[in-house]
């Protein structure tokens, strides 16, 4: 129910014994191909490291240097850039962290208790809600958007931050409900039948049993929806049309129509500063990407 | 082991449960999640489907026009332009990214040597991909002074504005989508762990070729995950919106060339405030994007193979 995120699916691979199949050749073949997958990594990312560099250039320096090799550090653009709109670029950055925390919680609480009835509870008509759940997930939110807007406007939501978290409290990302029945499914149901022999009611068992076993899913989706949340646009933009209450996404794009092609140097820094965030979200959490996903995704 | 296979599995089913029914506490659990299914999910769904036969601005009440939205979608130039615009951007970025993921989760399934590092590179563009940020950089590097054209510069070749050129402003957005194959890269590579060695082995032993091992083995046992990555991408690329608007500065310019159809929704909707056909367009989206997934698994009768 996201915009153009390139979801990351949770069957993310995990580090398993090396396979080797037939040995022929391979030194040669095995240099010749880690530069070619070398070579290739950098025309990918090089696009990203030419900005940040960029940033890092006067103006008139960004449209004659292709290269990546920096005369000097001007570092004013970063400074140019934070007080180029109405606000200091840290009040964007405050109010995506607000959103972002919002979402965070939200899912955490909501969908994890929504996983556990799927994965653990027996009630009338689970196949058939658990199917209505999983169509969810491929749901566009273009489709439900319209209504939703007029309904939190007559609420009066426009310009706060509730239609993009409140949603998150009712587990409307079904995408993490899935990925934590997929991990609940896989703790051996021998420790809830041991506990509610003990006299555990399930929101004992939830509480005190699943959810300490959890936390690579927990950790999961806090880092997927932090990232996704973070670069969301598409209901930013509608939700939120007064300047004191832009995220960074809507902040960074009023920027480039304000500036239009007048200071890519303090656009490629607040862009860098905007992208800061979701990279150390990547560095953090691959390791728990890969341990979450690794109980999740393989089968 | 993906949304798509719990959906085959919960249709083949029938088996009823044995066990002792929590009802009410399966209610407790599933409040949220049942609030947010009726109250922003399944009621916009609806009320979209009743705003698209009314005229309505948000300032007057909506007024009932019948088929009026569904009659203006067969004469709007725009509508239809959107969804050429569209069905290109799917049919060719869709296939290549995947092409790209598979290649290269080939190339990395081989207990690698600096593995992880080549995972990560590939991948990161997934995560930054759909980020205004990186819009912004396209729109300079496939700019007229952009990147693009100072480095065709070094090599004597004279380049042109990318993006304000209406016959290549689109595929700069394809490539956009091409470079974030990293994601489905990652699903491939988790669906080449599974299929077992003594396959391939017993492939060499009767005499097959890496290539037709390929063909006969690799290909076979991961078209599920092929079919599951193509659905799954599918869908989000008829949802691209991010990209297209920060590139063409929100009129899916120049001359209506990235005008994708969520770019069209939204200026008719936000921007007109013609909510009745804005939810018109809608459902003709979700009707879009189902009958294509509907395609998808009636096809896959014919090319998915599945071990069980």
């Amino acid at each position: 129910m996201t915009d153009l995120k390139q979801r990351p699916l949770p069957v993310v691979a995990v580090a398993g014994p090396p396979v080797r199949r037939s040995g022929v050749g391979r030194p040669l073949r095995g240099a010749v191909k880690h530069v070619g997958l070398i070579l290739l990594a950098l025309v990918m990312l090089y696009p990203v490291l030419w900005m940040v560099v960029s940033s890092l250039r006067p103006n008139d320096e960004i449209f004659r240097s292709p290269g990546l090799v920096l005369d000097g550090l001007h570092t004013r653009n970063y400074g140019e850039g934070w007080d180029a709109l109405a606000s200091p670029f840290g009040h964007y950055l405050l109010n995506s962290a607000i959103v972002v925390l919002g979402c965070i919680i939200g899912n955490l609480v909501s969908c994890s208790m929504a996983a556990y009835a799927f994965a653990r509870l027996e009630f009338t008509g689970k196949r058939l809600w658990f199917a209505v759940m999983l169509g969810t997930i491929m749901l566009p939110i273009h489709v439900i958007i319209v209504p939703q807007y007029i309904m939190f406007s007559q609420l009066g939501w426009i310009n706060t931050f509730l239609p993009l978290i409140v949603p998150k409290l009712l587990a409307t990302d079904a995408f993490f409900v899935f990925l934590m029945v997929q991990f609940i499914r896989g703790l051996p149901r021998e420790l809830d039948e041991a506990a509610r022999i003990d006299g555990c009611g399930h929101g004992r068992i939830f509480w005190q049993i699943i959810l300490p076993l959890m936390k690579p899913a927990l950790a999961t989706t806090v880092i997927f929806t932090f990232i996704w949340t973070w670069n969301d646009f598409f209901s930013q933009l509608i939700y939120l049309t007064d300047p004191q209450m832009y995220t960074v996404p809507v902040a960074l794009r009023s920027f480039v129509d304000a500036t239009v092609n007048t200071s890519w140097g303090s656009m490629f820094a607040m862009s860098v500063v905007s992208l800061v965030p979701v990279f150390l979200a990547f560095l953090l959490g691959q390791r728990y990407l890969v341990k979450g996903i690794a109980t999740t995704g393989g089968k | 082991m993906s949304a798509l296979g719990e959906l085959r599995s919960i249709r083949g089913s029938t088996r009823g449960s044995p066990r002792k029914r929590d009802n009410r506490a399966a209610l407790v659990f599933l409040l949220p999640w049942f609030g947010g299914l009726f109250l922003i999910t399944l009621g916009p769904v609806a009320a979209s489907l009743v705003l698209g036969f009314t005229d309505y601005n948000l300032i007057q009440p909506p007024e009932f026009n019948g088929v009026d939205n569904f009659t203006r979608m067969l004469s709007d130039e725009r509508l239809h332009n959107a969804l050429r615009v569209t069905f290109v951007y799917v049919v060719v970025s869709v296939p290549v990214q995947l092409a790209c993921a598979l290649g290269l989760a080939m190339l990395l399934d081989r207990g690698l040597r600096g593995m992880a590092f080549y995972r990560s590179a590939f991948y990161l563009p997934s995560l930054l991909g759909s980020s205004v940020a990186i819009a912004v950089l396209w729109r300079q590097v496939f700019g007229a002074d952009g990147l693009v054209n100072q480095l065709l510069d070094l090599v004597g070749v004279q380049g042109r504005g990318w993006i304000s050129d209406p016959s290549t402003a689109l595929s700069t957005l394809i490539v956009l989508n091409v470079w974030t194959f990293g994601a489905p890269m990652i699903i491939f590579l988790a669906g080449l762990r599974q299929i077992p060695v003594m396959y391939y082995e017993a492939a060499a032993i009767d005499g097959a070729g890496r290539w037709k091992q390929f063909w006969r083995v690799t290909l076979p046992l991961l078209s599920p995950i092929i079919f599951f990555n193509l659905v799954l991408q599918i869908i989000h690329a008829f949802q691209s919106f991010t990209q297209a608007f920060v590139v063409s500065g929100g009129s899916g310019g120049p001359s209506d060339s990235t005008l994708f159809y969520t770019l069209y929704l939204y200026q008719r909707g936000f921007n007109n405030f013609d909510m009745g056909y804005a939810s018109a367009l809608a459902w003709l989206l979700l009707v879009i994007i189902a009958a294509f997934t509907a395609v998808n698994f009636w096809a896959a009768k014919y090319w998915v193979f599945y071990d069980d």
